[in-house]
Parts: C-alpha cells; sequence; structure tokens
C-alpha cells in the first residue's frame, strides 16, 4: 500500500486541477498530456515490457479516432460511443496484423510497424469514400468546456495506468517480461510466445484506440495526416515511453508530461516569449531565431533522446529508482 | 516402446547433414549421457527434441506421444525441460522472477507460482542468490539457473547441454550432485558433455555421436573403449595402441 500513496496523492492534485487551474489553455495542455499517458502505457506494455518496438501506434490512435469520427459522421450516432469502440477497432486492426508480423523479430518487426503506420494513413487518405479523405472529419464537440474533457481524460489515464500496474504483477506480466529478455528461452519454459506477443500487442492497441477516440471527441477535427501522424504520434509516442522510462509502470506517466511541455514550449516559442522579445528588440535576427526554434521541435524531440539514452538509459523513472536504490 | 525414442533424426544445413540418421532410446528414470567431438551435432539433437529447430526427417516419441512437429512450447508443456549450452539468463529479472516465470506453467494462481518457485530455487540451492538479478551473476550460477528453470515446469525428461562447461572443480562437484539429485527426484535426465569425469560419473548409459551418426551406444566403460570413440577424439593413430 505504501508504494501507492505517492501516486493517489497526485492523483488528488490531478483531479483538483481544473478547478484550481481556470485557464483553459493549460486545462488543454493538461487533457493532452492525459491522453499521452494513455498511449504511452500503451506503447510500454508492447515496446517496453514486451520488447516488440513499436514504430506505428498511429495506426491504432488514427483507427480509435476515425472509429468515434464516422460513427458520428455517418451513422449521425454520438462521437461518445467511439470511446467504446475505437478501442475494439484498434484491436481489430492489430490482430491480423500481430497474426502475421509476429513472425518477424527485432528491428524487422519495428519496420513491419512503421509500414503498417503508412498503410493506414494512405488507406484513410485515398478511401475517401469512408473517410473523406484530405477533407477531414468535423463533429461538434459536446462540451463547451473544457472541464468534462479533462476528467474523462484523467479516467481514461487512471485506466491505462491500473491496467498495465494489474497486468504486469499478473503471470501476463512475466511472460511479456521474459519474452523481452529472451524470446528463445521463453519458448523453451513452455510460454506460448506468438500468443503472449498478440496478448500485449492487443492490450496496447487498446489503449492507444481508447486515446484516439478521446482526441476525435476533444478536437473535434481530424484528418489522415493529424491521426495518423508518424512523428506527431508514433515518435512521440516512442519518446513518452523513452523519456519516462521503459518498462516502468509510470514511466509514461512522467514521459507524457515533459514531453508535452517540450513540445509546447517549442511550438509556442517559449510560450510566446520570443515573439516579445522580437518585438521588443525589432531586430531581424530575432525573427529568423524565433521562426527557426519554432520549427525545430522534431530536432529538439532527436536531442532529448540521444540526452535520454546517454545519460538516463532507464529514463525518468527508472534512472530515479536505480539511484535511489544504489544510496 | 521406450519411454524417450527417436528414430532416423535427418537435420540439413544447406548441404551438411548436421544429423545424419540418430536413432536411441532413453529408459525412465535413467541418466542418459550423449557425447562426441565439437561439431558432431550433440546440440543439434537438444535443438530437434524440444522443436526449436524443426525436423527434416525422422520422428521422436516421449511417454507414448509423438512430439516431434510440436512447438516448442507444447513439448515443455509434455514434460521436456531443457537447459542452454550458452545460457540465457532473463537478465533484467531476479533469479527467483526467472523461475517464477516458468513456474507458472504448472500453476493455476500466481500464489501457487511463487510456492513453487521457491521450492525449485530451494531444491537446486540457489535460496541465497534469489533476489540477485539474473544479467549479475557468474556463470556458475547462471548455469545452475537454467537447471533451475528448467526445474520449475516440472520436467519429466530434462536435457542439460553442457552444464558442467567452465566450472571449477568445487562447482563441478556441487554440478553433479544436483544433477544426481535431480535423478533421484524421478526425473529423467539426457546429459550432453564434454568433462569426462562429469559423464562417467552421473550416466547410466552413453550414445557416442560422430559427424551426426550414433557410434557406439553402451555403458560408460564400454563407451570409452569403443575404438571407434577413441578414433573419433583422439585419431586413428591412437585406436591401434589403445
Amino acid at each position: 500500500m505504501k508504494n501507492h500513496l505517492g501516486p493517489l496523492a497526485f492523483l488528488l492534485v490531478l483531479i483538483a486541477f481544473p478547478l484550481a487551474v481556470r485557464d483553459p489553455y493549460y486545462q488543454h495542455l493538461m487533457i493532452l498530456v492525459l491522453m499521452w499517458v494513455a498511449i504511452g502505457s500503451g506503447w510500454n506494455l508492447i515496446a517496453g515490457f514486451t520488447g516488440q518496438v513499436s514504430f506505428g501506434d498511429a495506426a491504432f490512435f488514427g483507427t480509435g479516432a476515425y472509429t468515434a469520427g464516422l460513427l458520428a459522421h455517418k451513422l449521425g450516432m454520438s462521437a461518445w460511443w467511439g470511446l467504446g469502440l475505437g478501442g475494439i477497432f484498434a484491436v481489430i486492426i492489430a490482430f491480423p496484423f500481430g497474426w502475421i508480423c509476429f513472425r518477424l523479430r527485432g528491428a524487422y518487426f519495428a519496420l513491419a510497424t512503421l509500414a503498417l503506420n503508412e498503410v493506414m494513413r494512405h488507406t484513410a487518405t485515398i478511401w475517401e469514400s469512408l473517410t473523406e479523405g484530405m477533407v477531414g472529419i468535423l463533429i461538434m464537440q459536446t462540451f463547451v468546456s473544457k472541464i468534462p474533457y479533462y476528467y474523462i481524460a484523467l479516467a481514461i489515464a487512471v485506466v491505462s495506468l491500473i491496467s498495465v500496474q494489474v497486468v504486469m504483477s499478473s503471470r501476463w506480466g512475466y511472460y511479456f517480461v521474459s519474452i523481452r529478455e529472451d524470446q528463445d528461452a521463453a519458448e523453451s519454459i513452455g510460454i506460448d510466445t506468438h500468443y503472449y506477443k498478440m496478448v500485449s500487442l492487443c492490450l496496447a492497441a487498446y489503449l492507444t484506440g481508447l486515446a484516439g477516440s478521446l482526441y476525435m471527441n476533444y478536437m473535434g477535427f481530424i484528418d489522415p495526416t493529424i491521426v495518423f501522424s508518424l512523428h506527431d504520434i508514433s515518435i512521440m509516442a516512442i519518446l513518452v515511453g523513452i523519456v519516462g522510462g521503459v518498462g516502468t509502470v509510470y514511466g509514461p506517466a512522467v514521459g507524457a508530461f515533459i514531453m508535452v511541455a517540450v513540445s509546447e514550449v517549442f511550438r509556442t516559442g517559449g510560450f510566446g516569449l520570443l515573439e516579445k522579445l522580437t518585438a521588443a528588440t525589432g531586430s531581424p535576427v530575432m525573427v529568423l531565431v524565433t521562426k527557426y526554434i519554432k520549427e525545430a521541435h522534431v530536432l529538439t524531440f532527436g536531442l532529448l533522446v540521444i540526452f535520454v539514452i546517454l545519460f538516463l538509459p532507464n529514463g525518468v523513472v527508472g534512472g530515479w529508482r536505480k539511484s535511489r536504490r544504489s544510496h | 516402446m521406450a519411454y524417450f525414442e527417436t528414430l532416423g533424426l535427418v537435420k540439413l544445413f544447406g548441404g551438411l547433414a548436421a544429423v545424419n540418421g540418430v536413432s536411441f532410446d532413453v529408459n525412465e528414470g535413467e541418466i542418459c549421457g550423449l557425447i562426441g567431438p565439437n561439431g558432431s551435432g550433440k546440440t543439434t539433437i537438444f535443438n530437434l527434441i524440444n522443436g526449436y529447430f524443426p525436423l527434416d526427417k525422422g520422428e521422436i516419441y516421449f511417454n507414448g506421444n509423438k512430439i516431434s512437429g510440436l512447438k516448442t512450447h507444447k513439448i515443455c508443456r509434455e514434460g521436456i525441460g531443457r537447459t542452454f549450452q550458452i545460457v540465457k539468463p532473463l537478465k533484467r529479472m531476479t533469479v527467483l522472477d526467472n523461475v517464477l516465470a516458468s513456474a507458472f506453467l504448472r500453476s493455476h494462481t500466481k500464489s501457487e507460482a511463487v510456492e513453487l518457485a521457491e521450492k525449485t530455487v530451494s531444491f537446486c540451492g540457489m535460496t541465497s542468490l534469489k533476489d540477485k538479478v539474473a544479467g549479475s551473476l557468474p556463470i556458475a550460477s547462471r548455469k545452475r539457473l537454467e537447471i533451475t528453470r528448467a526445474m520449475a515446469t516440472k520436467p519429466k525428461l530434462l536435457l542439460l547441454d553442457e552444464t558442467a562447461a567452465g566450472l571449477n572443480p568445487v562447482e563441478l562437484e556441487e554440478a553433479i550432485a544436483l544433477i544426481k539429485k535431480i535423478r533421484d527426484s524421478g526425473v529423467t535426465i539426457i546429459i550432453v558433455e564434454h568433462i569426462m569425469k562429469v559423464i562417467m560419473t552421473v550416466s547410466d548409459r552413453v550414445v557416442a555421436i560422430n559427424h551426426g551418426m550414433v557410434l557406439a551406444e553402451g555403458t560408460p566403460e564400454e563407451v570409452a573403449s569403443h575404438a571407434g570413440v577413441i578414433a573419433a577424439y583422439l585419431g586413428e593413430d591412437y585406436c591401434a595402441a589403445g
């Protein structure tokens, strides 16, 4: 129980957050963080714990988002049905993919996930009669306030973390880690590695699809380049996992917070600081600097990953655990 | 039919017949030693038995069932455990977690699995190391962990692949004692080993392999004095003298 006190206290803070911070901008950022907690947890399950690195989480995220969007757009149902069905449709995509591609190991599997990402993006772009192609799907958001979205996102994030915690302390968890550590050894102690890799992938796809359908409901607009984006979704999912701590339950939560903050700092040019500087100095150099820094967030992601791998190979959470143990 | 039986095993790697028509039997409760010079196909035979490589020809029967063609995890479920010559510890897990991961196979609940893992760890004399991370263990303990992990799947037949290689004399004695203890607990064992001391002291019967074929079969003494075996190990010159 002692181990749960910290997270519980933190949960209380998160529950109180939208009541204390009224600025919708910060509420928006926190909704994104919570959404990324779910995606990061999913990625961590298949890549961090089971060792099958995925470069294609956007395939599941986009499937969840399009499930919600199309339910509203084509069938006139509430997009909220997507919360239930988005994850399931993501699993429907993941299942045949895993069935075929888990014959591949290591980098080859990772490449297959990358291909799945691209296949899904192109399908969504080309199949205009179903997905409206590049026009995208626009739905009416249910709430004007961000607070309901915040609590739904919080619920999804908490469910993700708890499910990962429960799974990882069960038989499945031991099997997942065994497969990561040595697939041949795992097979020789009676673990059906193909089956358990499928279980892990489907759980991961479900969480990611769930986050996708939340995104559709919250943002109200999607198109293939947004939700099937390689660098904004798939790579971001990897970063959330790696920065937070690969193979730790709470790693993705920390990673989500850091990554959303970092990308936001760059996207907004230091929360508008650079623009103010530019206006104050009026120097043309600052105009250029501002422009480049705003566009450099993907580059910064790369530098951040190098930094984390060099100095914190177990991520923020894993590294902290280790340093605590050694004292 | 024998307890464990291989019939004409053939495994080709390209044009090379690594295993070329190997047939032998193992009786229930005995320790069968598998010997042969480097590259004679011993480990390949293990890989064929536990389904790691598909057979090109031949059949394997265990306990009255045909097991050739089954997947590795199914063969383990049938009751055949194995250790790896090149040890494969689950490095970032503790010793107990390594054993626990395999104890789940014969357990319905986690508490049952923990109990079985604890019991197996103490049976194999690894209790003092159980909280150590497997990747930090020295080679002798890693080899012992291989055996412990295989034992936690409650095998009826255990394949030991050079579990004594690289051990010092004291560790060697401990390994021999453990192998005998496992046999006495009712597990049939096939052991591949280069160290003659181990083979000669523990084996009830020895099968000698060369070039992927059975060269000789019999008691340890018979096989050790067999002309063909001496020739395979030491060369034709020693054969006449011996």
